[in-house]
Parts: structure tokens; sequence; C-alpha cells
């Protein structure tokens, strides 16, 4: 990684929460510009060249999701949600707009930074992309030749589950709804065949976890979706 | 060449009726000439054949006229007990319908088809109740004799002398699926009758002198082999019909009966209900009511009501239609009906020179309508023009007037002698005699007539004071006088009676108009009870009241106050069968209350129960339809109510439902915002430079602990909130078990770090629909219940396996265990397994993994663990799982999800890069 920080807006009206994220954010090294509205939002948010935007939902002057819809109007920036909402269609509500994880408060600072350092390694994938392989745990994809191996045994993929798995990969530390994996993996036709997309991940996770049922890179995000972590 | 192709209508028909006909149980007929051919022996010999081919045959009731060898055959059959009636004083037993449907066979012996039921049986009829038992699905086996089918029953009567009173309908015998002719040559049956085989000996002797002579038992087996051989024929032409053998295509027949007020007219109604059946057309019957009908003493307009049913009972479609000209009326309801043929009874006496009969009329009318004559019974005819002679009510009063009219003409003319001339005086009598006619009718004209000659003739005309008529011109005067009283009376006579019809019939139509009018301003039922009472009260003055059904298809109490004594049993039955029932009706008709059922659009809704002043009116056709279009009025407001009822719930639910929501998250959100700042602040507090000491550190730590233990409590008790809302909405899916689980773990991993958890799923653990997001707040729970209770190092098990339709999900330990006594009531709340104050956290995770578990159809239950510990288990529901249904291959685009996904490099990274 370069020398450079990771610019963070951090988009909240309370006081006290701005203080400790800022905190927090900072001793991860992190510079960190502050906004109570959606408004000052926004302006922070066009003129610092955020690499990454911590928003709260319930923000004074505008709900949170319309500001993240008018953000993904103009840009791609990663954006962190917090919010007291704890309901799963809020939360799917923020995801589909275009969010890319979502805290729910309280969170603890340990939760915090972990969401941030796994956005941010994202970012940095693209570094690597002259070797385009990707290593996680004992599995590695190479994205050229198309093979995957575990404990460097080839793992058999049926063409739609390499699929699956380079769109999570490509997505890494994202919160991936049912909704937008089914969209963007089989086509918008097959929105809302959940159950489908269980029985896949479900036979993903068998040929790629060592352990299915405690999953380390496939995580299940219940009643959401799906989140891949390297 | 002929369109070979059944008619598509006639299929669709025939289509429908095979369609009921496969829910119906089947009816098969023993059908003989006479008592003693073997009906009962035949039937009983094929019902044991079935039962030994493992058929479940019960006997409902068996004649057996003591008769040893039937006795015999009923040996090895469960028979169903009779029910005992009590009818005037006596207890008679009689086959018991209730027990026999709940008892519900495949196939039932019941006995003589035309028998009559002790009174106060539901049916009055043993065949209604044999419909009943087919409606129900069960097959029927009966018997009956040929003298019983109702068509035949007068030519029977003609052969015999000897007439029976217990008829069936010609339909049940013509839609029996099979009917089984018994017979027996009459030589064989007299020598059996002598044996003492068809009766016991000394009834035998009787019988044989009377019914059973070998000239009588010839015809009645000619009758029985012709009228199987006619339903035979029915069965060859209908299959004729279905198979398109038939080159052409009969158009229907259609025939039209009209009856007058005689007492014969029973006979054309069988004779006609013969033909039809024979032509398989439909049929009507009308009475024409023309004024002079009107005036007939009531039992003969009984007797006219008693022949529609007849009519009706037989299959006709019945009206009274009210009409100056009998030929006019009949031939224009020919012609509406499109009706192609007219039966008039024919009688003996002869018809006055002056007029010509119903039928040459009704042939100048319409010459393109065929004219069926029918003999009438003359011995009948007689009687009938002799009751024909009875006098109407005559109002006395009329006359007086008429008489009063007479005597003021005279005075007025007496006052004019003078001035005017004779002729003139005759003038103001003539008026006098049209305004009687005009206002009194023709009787009272008749009179002022009379008395107006002999009133001008003794007064002025000479000589006066007497009678003696010098003048023979004055002769004329009597004639004209009398010709104009007679004619105006007549015509005032008849356009009284076309006003009075007219009337009527408007008053029909307003009442009809009003009465919508104010069903559908009705919100509540209690509106539509009182409508209903009202107008039913007002239209044919009777006591009215409404009956709805709940959701379980009960009917409830009347709505409103009612006066009627109503029979809910009778009511309930009426609506379970969607038919009436009570008064004037086929079932238990003893009762002076009619009980329509309400069918509504969607479905039946309730019962309308009507008590008449007198059973008669119901009887009346147009009054009966009148109802008829009352009930279905009022059948379609309840059911708009009742949607409207549930529209106003829904949104009462939507709006609750919403507040509470709202309530939620404005707590939700007021509660963790501040917790959120306390835990980060503590938390940045611990890593804050310079280091705390170690005491200050551990306070931080000890505050970070308390308030995630706030967190959890919030948590909970927000949980708990809405689970307790009721109606939890459960987003359910299919999914795997082990999603959840994976979550679960991931959630606790930082609980459970110092714990040994193994999880065993099974390899065949199907997907099962459930919320994940509860379930996995269920898994949550009882680890990290398991975890509070055990010491570090336990172990802790997962398990999932298939159970009778259902999957059991069990988390167990090997700790301290359950204290005994409080397996069940650990998931009470704000329950603990042990003392208060041994470990922290409010007992609210155990209370809401059980409603949880409540809301998901499923059970929970603690028990001791074979690992030594506690067994949480919990079950939930296996049903069938969706087709994976996402194609396996995508064959279009290359999965070059980086290419055409998001970018993965933003802008601003690469600005900052």
């Amino acid at each position: 990684m370069s020398t450079h920080k990771a610019v963070v807006i951090l988009v909240e009206d309370e006081k006290q929460i701005r203080r400790f994220v800022r905190s927090a954010l900072e001793a991860e090294g992190c510079q960190v510009h502050e906004a109570e509205t959606a408004q000052r939002g926004l302006i922070e948010a066009s003129t610092r060249k955020p690499d990454l935007i911590v928003l709260d939902l319930g923000l004074p002057d505008r709900d949170g999701v319309d500001f993240i819809r008018d953000m993904r109007a103009w840009s791609t920036m990663p954006i962190l949600v917090l919010s007291a909402r704890s309901r799963e269609e809020d939360k799917i509500a923020a995801l589909d707009a275009g969010a890319d994880d979502y805290l729910v408060k309280p969170f603890g600072t340990g939760e915090l930074l972990a969401r941030v350092r796994a956005i941010l390694r994202r970012l940095a994938l693209p570094a690597n992309q002259q070797s385009p392989v990707i290593k996680f745990g004992s599995v590695r994809v190479d994205l050229t030749s198309r093979n995957v191996t575990r404990n460097g045994e080839p793992v058999h993929l049926t063409p739609i589950e390499y699929r699956l798995l380079t769109y999570l990969i490509a997505h890494s530390g994202k919160v991936l709804t049912h909704q937008q994996l089914l969209r963007n993996v089989w086509g918008s036709a097959h929105e809302g065949n959940h159950a489908s997309l269980r029985v896949f991940m479900t036979h993903l996770r068998q040929k790629i976890e060592g352990d299915p049922s405690r999953p380390q890179h496939l995580l299940t995000e219940v009643g959401i979706g799906y989140r891949f972590i390297i | 060449m002929n369109d070979q192709r059944p008619d598509p209508d006639q299929l669709l028909h025939l289509l429908k009726e095979q369609e009921i006909r496969a829910q119906r149980g089947k009816l098969k007929i023993f059908f003989g000439a006479s008592a003693g051919v073997g009906k009962t022996f035949a039937m009983l010999s094929a019902a044991r054949q079935l039962r030994n081919q493992g058929v479940d045959v019960v006997i409902g009731i068996i004649e057996t006229h003591g008769r040893s060898e039937t006795a015999a055959l009923l040996e090895g059959f469960e028979q169903l007990p009779l029910q005992s009636l009590s009818y005037r004083e006596r207890m008679l037993q009689e086959f018991d319908l209730d027990a026999a449907i709940v008892r519900k066979p495949q196939l039932i012996i019941v006995d003589e088809l035309a028998h009559s039921n002790v009174a106060g049986s539901r049916h009055p009829k043993r065949w209604q109740d044999i419909e009943e038992l087919l409606a129900a699905g069960i097959d029927v086996y009966t018997t009956v004799n040929v003298q019983h089918i109702e068509s035949l029953n007068d030519i029977v009567g003609g052969i015999t002398g000897i007439r029976v009173w217990e008829t069936v309908p010609d339909r049940v015998f013509d839609q029996a699926d099979e009917v089984v002719v018994v017979d027996l040559p009459p030589d064989e049956l007299l020598q059996r009758l002598k044996q003492g085989k068809v009766y016991i000996a000394h009834q035998a002797e009787r019988a044989i002198n009377n019914f059973f002579r070998k000239g009588n038992l010839i015809a009645l087996r000619e009758l029985a082999l012709r009228r199987t051989a006619d339903r035979i024929d029915d069965e060859m032409r209908e299959y004729r019909q279905r198979q398109s053998v038939d080159a052409v295509w009969q158009t229907r027949e259609s025939l039209l009966v009209c009856i007058g007020p005689g007492n014969s007219e029973e006979k054309l109604i069988r004779s006609a209900a013969r033909l039809a059946s024979k032509l398989d057309a439909p049929w009507h019957t009308v009475y024409v009511e023309t004024p002079q009908l009107q005036r007939l003493p009531s039992q003969h307009r009984e007797r006219i009501l008693k022949t529609l049913k007849l009519a009706q009972d037989m299959g006709a479609e019945t009206a009274t239609i009210p009409g100056n000209e009998v030929a006019e009326a009949v031939a224009q309801y020919a012609r509406n009906h499109n009706l192609a043929r007219i039966v008039i009874g024919r009688s003996h006496s002869r018809t006055p020179f002056w007029q010509r009969s119903l039928a040459a009329r009704v042939g100048t009318l319409a010459p393109d309508l065929d004219v069926i004559h029918i003999a009438r019974e003359e011995a009948d005819n007689r009687a009938d023009s002799g009751d024909s002679n009875i006098a109407t009510e005559i109002n006395w009063v009329d006359y007086l007037y008429a008489a009063a009219a007479c005597t003021l003409a005279a005075l007025i003319s007496a006052l004019l002698y003078p001035v005017i001339e004779l002729t003139n005086t005759a003038m103001i009598f003539l008026l006098s005699v049209v305004l009687v006619a005009v206002y009194f009718g023709r009787g009272p004209a008749v009179l002022a007539a009379v008395l107006s000659v002999a009133a001008f003739d003794f007064f002025f005309v000479e000589p006066r004071l007497s009678f003696a008529v010098s003048d023979v011109k004055y002769l004329l005067t009597f004639v004209v006088m009398l010709t104009v009283a007679l004619i105006t009376g007549q015509l005032t006579a008849g356009s009284r009676y076309q006003a009075r019809v007219a009337m009527s019939r408007e008053l029909r139509a307003r009442a009809l108009a009003d009465m919508s009018r104010e069903l559908s301003a009705a919100l509540v039922l209690e509106q539509i009870g009182d409508i209903a009472r009202r107008f039913i009260e007002s239209s044919f003055n009777a006591k009215s009241a409404l009956l709805v059904a709940d959701e379980n298809d009960k009917l409830r109490a009347p709505i409103g106050a009612s006066t009627l004594a109503i029979d809910l049993g009778i009511a309930q039955w009426a609506f379970d069968h969607g038919e009436p029932a009570g008064a004037s009706t086929g079932t238990l008709p003893g009762s002076p209350i009619l009980y329509l059922p309400l069918r509504a659009p969607m479905r039946f809704r309730g019962v309308l129960a009507v008590e008449p002043l007198s059973t008669r009116w119901l009887l009346i056709p147009e009054q009966r339809r009148l109802l008829d279009t009352f009930a279905s009025l009022i059948a379609i407001a309840v059911e708009r109510v009742h949607y409207v009822d549930i529209a106003q719930r829904t949104t009462v639910q939507i709006e609750s439902e919403r507040l509470r929501n709202s309530l939620l998250s404005a707590l939700s959100h007021d509660l963790r915002t501040p917790l959120t700042a306390v835990l980060g602040l503590t938390e940045f507090l611990s890593i804050t430079k310079p280091n705390l000491s170690v005491e200050q550190h551990d306070v931080v730590i000890s505050i970070r602990d308390e308030t995630r233990r706030m967190t959890a409590l919030v948590n909970n008790l927000l949980d708990m909130g809405k689970l307790q809302a009721g109606e939890v909405k459960l987003n359910k899916q299919w999914q795997p078990l082990e999603e959840v689980v994976g979550a679960a773990l991931a959630a606790t991993s930082n609980l459970l770090s110092r714990h040994v958890v193994t999880v065993d799923l099974g390899a065949d653990l199907p997907l099962l629909e459930f919320d994940a997001v509860l379930v996995e707040r269920l898994l949550f729970n009882l680890l990290e219940n398991a975890q509070k209770y055990t010491p570090e190092g336990s172990r802790i098990e997962i398990k999932a396996t298939v159970a009778e339709g259902c999957a059991e999900i069990s988390v167990e330990d090997n700790g301290p265990g359950l204290p005994e006594g409080m397996e069940e009531q650990v998931f009470e709340k704000f329950t603990r397994g042990q003392k208060v104050g041994a470990k922290a956290g409010v007992g609210l995770g155990l209370a809401i993994c059980r409603a949880i578990v409540d809301a998901h159809r499923g059970r929970i239950w603690a028990e001791k663990s074979a690992l030594g510990g506690a067994r949480f288990a919990f079950t939930l529901p296996l049903g069938t799982p969706p087709e994976i249904k996402l194609p396996l291959q995508i064959d279009t685009r290359d999965p070059q999800v980086f290419g055409n996904g998001e970018p993965l490099r933003t802008e601003s990274h690469d600005e900052h890069a």
C-alpha cells in the first residue's frame, strides 16, 4: 500500500458518536472529515475525493437512503452505513440503493474498524490486477486460467459457480443482497428466486470452505444476503 | 349431408350432469308390478353379493312383512337402528336418516321408495330421504311398485279400482342410475300368494279377492314392463345423442299446460307430465286468472295453487297470469316462452253455442301453435260445475246504494216531471244505472236497471202508479237499460280488475326498488335485518328474521329482536344444503316458518326465516318469486356488508401495525443512539494515550461490558415487544439451516471462544421454511444461554435430525444441567435456571425463543442431555421445498464478472494512487 492516507467522510449528526468514530478511524490511520447534515456530507464528498463515506441513515435534513441514491448517480465510492434501524428491510433498502456495508447501532469500535479495513482492502485490489491470482485461506483463484484450487487440489466448479465466486470476490467486503447477486450473476429475470440462490451458495461453500457450517469467507448476512471476505 | 356432430350445448349440459352425478351416490331401483314379486329378495341378494366383495353395506330399513325368506336374508348385515317417533300417542318406527348420513356406508338399503314418513320426520316422503342420501354420496338400493309411479297412478287406479296415495315423482324413477325389473308371471305370483309367501295367510284371501285378480296382475305387469321399456328407450336415445348416431337433431319440444279452476285438473297435469316425459320436453303450467275467476271462493283458489304445486313437483315451471281473456293470455305466454304446444283439458259438458271453446279461440289467435286436447274426467266435472255455483260473497251495501241511486233518480224525475218530457226522464234513470255500474259493478247495476224500469213504469208511465204497460214502446227502454247496465258493469269490473293487477304489479316493483335502494345504503347487519323485516312485513304481511352465518358456517342467532320461534336446526339444514326448508317445501313442511337460504355471488351468507299468516300465499308462484328476489337482494347486501367489514378491519389492522412499527423504531432509535455513544466512547477511552492505569482500565472494561449487557437487554426487550404485539409477520423462506447456524456461530464466536462447539446437521437435512432472522436469533439465544450456564471448556453440540413431519434442532451441553422441575419454567419471562443474581442478564432469552418457535408452529422444550448437561430442542415443520429453478449454466455471456460488473477501481482511488 502506498503511503496515502485513506480519506473518510463521516456524516453523522450525533456529536458523541462522531467523536469516537473519528478517533477510531484516525487511530487506524485515516484522514477524517466530519459532516453534520446530508447537505454538508454531499459537499464534503464532492470536494474531498474520499475513499470511504461513513453515513448515518437518520440525518436531520434528509433520509440517508436518498443520500446514497444521489451519490450513486455520480460516484461508486464505498459507503458504510451506520444506523439505529435494525429491521432487515431498512438494511436491504440501503444496500440496494448502493451502500457497501451496514452496521447496526450500537456497535463496537472493533467491529467498525474491521468493516472499514475490509472495504479499504478491496480498494487496494486493482493494484494486483497484473497478476490476477487471488488467495484466501487455503484457496487460490487464478482469474486468467480460471483455475481454482484448495490446499493445492483442483476444485471443480460449474461455470455458474465460478461466475458466482468471482462476482463475490470482485465485491469482497461488500454486503451483496440476494437480489443484487441474482441480478448480476443470473440476470434480472431470476430476481426473487432466493431459495435457489441459497442452494447454490451452499454448494459453493461446500467446495470452498473447510467447515461449511462455520464459513470463513462466504459469510451469510441473515435475512439480507452474503458477504465475501478474504 | 347432415351435421353429425352433437349440439355443443347439449354436450355441455351432459358434462355438467355427469359431473354432478359423479359426486352423487348411485340409485338402483328394484322395480316390480306388484307386491310379492320378490323385489326385496332380489335387492338383498344383490346387496349380499356386494358385501361379500367387501363393499360396506348397511340396512337402513327393510319391511319383511313377516316373510321368513326375507328375514333369513337379513342375517349378517349391519342394520341401522330405527328411530321412534310418537304420532297421535302411538310410537312408530321410522328410518333414521341422520344416523345413516353419520354412518356413511358405501351402500345403504332403504326399502319401499314410495313410503310416506311418519309426521315429524324431516321429509314427508321417503324418496326425499333417499335424495339426501344420494346427495351425501351414499349409494342406495330401494324398491318400488308400478302403482306408486306418480304419472301411472291414475291409470293403475282406473284398472284396479284401488287408489294408492303414496306416489313417487317420475323423475326420481327416471333419474335412477339403474332400474332392475323383478318380474314374476301372474300365475306364479298367485301361487305364491296362496302358499302364504306374500302375505300372512289370513291377509292373503282378502288380497286375492281385491287387488290380486289375475286380470289386474297382467295389466300391472304390462305397465311395469312398458314403463321400464320407456326408460330404456330414453337411455338408448341419450346414448345415441352422445354417440352422435342420430342424423337429425330434433328441436326441443315444449308444452304449455293450461289449467282451470276445476278439480279434475290434477289428471290433466299427470297426463301432461307423461307426455312431456315421453317427448323429453320442458313444460310449463299456467293458470289464467280472469276477473270472473277472481271471485271464486277461497277453497277453489287453494285447489288451483295445489294443482300448480303438483305440476311444479312433477317438473313444470308454473305461473299464474292475470288477464281478461284466457285464450289471449295463454297464446301470449306461449309465445314469450317459446312453447310450441298447448295442452288443454277437454270437458264433456258442451260449451254454450254462443261461446267457442278455449281450444278454438287459442287456435284462431295462434294458428302456428299445436293445441292438444286431453279428456277430463266426467264425474269430476259435474261435481265441479255444482261447486262453482257457490256464490261469492255479496256486498249488500252496494245493492243498497244501487237502490238509493234509483230512489234519487225517481225523486229528481218527480221534481222535473212537470217540466220535461217522458223520454228525458228515462235518461235520468239511465244515468243512474250507468253510475251504479261504474261504482258498484255488475250486480248492483242489474238491480238498478230493474228498479229504474220499475220506478219509471210505476211512477211516470201512464197509467201512473201502476205496472200496466199501456205503451209497448217502453219495453224497449227497459231492454236498453238492462243491456247498458250489464255492459257497463262488465266493462267496469274488467277495468277495475286490470287496475288492481297493475297496481299490485306496481306495488311489487316499487317495493323491490325501495328495498334495494335502502339495502344499498345499509352499512351494518342490523340495518339489513331491519330493512328486510319492514319490507317483508309490508309486502307479504309476514313476520321475518335474518340469520347470518359466521366464519365456521354456523348460523348465529337472528339479527335484532325477533318474535319468531325459529328452529335453528331447520335453518342450519337449509343453509348447509342451500335449499329452502320449512313451510311449503319438501323438508319439514310442518314448520310454520319458511327458511330461505341466502345465496350471494360468492357463497351462501345466511338464512331468511319468514312466517306468513297462512302458508297458502307461499304457494302462489308470483309471491314466492318476489320473496326469492327479496332474499337474493338481502343476500347480496349481507355479502357487501361482510366485505365492508373485512376492509374496515384490514384498514384498522394496517393502521395499528404502522403505529406499532413506528413506535418500536422510534424507541429503538432513541435507545440505541446513546448506547452507541457510551460503548464507542468507552472503547475509545481504553485506547487513548497515555495508557490508563490498570485500575482505570478495569473500570473502563466494566463500563463497556455493562453497556453491552444493556444493549443486549434493549435488543431483547424490543424483540419481545415485536413478538408480543401479536401477529408477527414472518418472512418465511426456504433455506438451508446451515446458513443460519453459521451466522449464529459467527455472532457468538467471541462468547464461545472458550467452549468446544461441534455441529452435526446431518447430510440429508432438506431445505426448511423459516424466518432466517428470527431463527438466527433463536439459535443465538440458545448458544448464549449454553455459554452462560456452563463453565469454560465445556462442550456444546448443535444437532439437527429429521423426525416425523418436522426437523428437530437441538443445542446441548455437558454443563451442570437444569435444576429439577425447571424444564418448563425456563421459557417463561424473567425466569432463569439458577437463582436470580447468580448470573447476569434478564431471563428474556428463552421466552423469545419460545415466541419464535410458536410463530413457526413448532415446539420447544428443555430436557436432560445425554452429555450430562441441558438439552434445548425445537422443531420446525417440514414441507415441500420449491424446485431449484435457476439455470446451472449461463450460455450467453462469458462470466467475466470483473469486466461487466461494477468497475473495481474508483476514480477517486485512482487519483490518490
